[in-house]
């Protein structure tokens, strides 16, 4: 039987953006799903005696991410339901039959099947991305994901410009060679 | 140089405009370089179609990251709960 550990020393190079990722499409907010992110960190800190080694770190950490979510919701839906009781649609006749305009469902589920496959398409990339020499990883994901120039990274990280280059060159080759097995 | 080495480019060069124009940063000069190389090798060919296939799946995924100086304060708080431990 698997005896995986853990080390909490290594969750955020490891998982940060792996679980963040999973938490925005859920939450769709960067501040809140940071705020998830951080929270799970920490019950898992405080739950570590709990943990088997029978799973993954990855997939421990994603079960306590999953009820921090579903505990957002439960706590902006009791916000929300307050909110609704005083809505009152027939109280003015001048807006009579706005109510049935607002009711329409907005679109969303029309592309849940395709917000799902971009999940787990976003998903496996990150899969890839930790396969890749940590080094790599974060330049590739300051270039390419959150869209910094060259200049700025180049400053942040001490690095020559072509340095910048061959690493992205080389993290750009893993991510296809590995995308290609585990997605194409 | 030679007319002839101004357009034809080695499959390295032609590699690393690619990338570069993954992210808008090839020069007009610099991509028609890379098409003259593009028309008749194959190598080069298949390098930029699996980075243009990167780069789309990358877009559509709308995959993020959380910011550096974020993840920095995340390690620290979470250094700060462990030191409870």
């Amino acid at each position: 039987m698997p005896n995986n550990q853990l080390d909490p020393n290594t969750w955020i190079s490891l998982y940060a953006d792996y679980l963040f990722n999973y938490t925005i499409v859920r939450v769709k907010d960067r501040e809140t799903a940071q705020d998830l992110v951080q929270e799970t960190f920490f019950a898992g800190l405080k739950s570590m005696a709990n943990f088997k080694g029978e799973a993954s770190e990855r997939t421990w950490l994603i079960s306590i991410l999953k009820r921090k979510i579903i505990d957002h919701y439960r706590k902006i839906n009791s916000k929300k339901g307050q909110a609704e009781v005083r809505i009152n649609y027939n109280s003015d006749t001048e807006s009579e039959g706005d109510w049935l305009e607002e009711r329409v469902a907005d679109g969303y589920e029309k592309n849940a099947e395709d917000q799902i496959q971009n999940e787990e398409l976003g998903l496996a990339i990150e899969d890839c991305l930790d396969k890749l020499p940590e080094k790599q990883a974060t330049i590739f994901k300051m270039k390419t994901i959150l869209g910094y120039d060259t200049e700025t990274i180049c400053n942040e990280l001490n690095i020559t410009a072509s340095n910048l280059w061959v690493i992205i060159h080389r993290a750009r080759t893993a991510l296809s060679g590995c995308l290609e097995k585990n997605w194409y | 140089m030679s007319t002839k080495n101004k357009f034809f480019i080695s499959c390295e060069e032609a590699k690393h405009i690619c990338d570069k124009s993954q992210y808008g940063e090839a020069t007009l000069w610099e991509k028609i370089k890379l098409n003259v190389r593009l028309s008749w090798c194959h190598i080069t060919r298949g390098y930029s179609s699996g980075n243009n296939k990167l780069t789309k799946l990358i877009r559509k995924s709308k995959i993020e990251a959380i910011e550096k100086d974020k993840k920095e304060e995340m390690q620290r708080k979470l250094q700060e709960e462990m030191s409870k431990y």
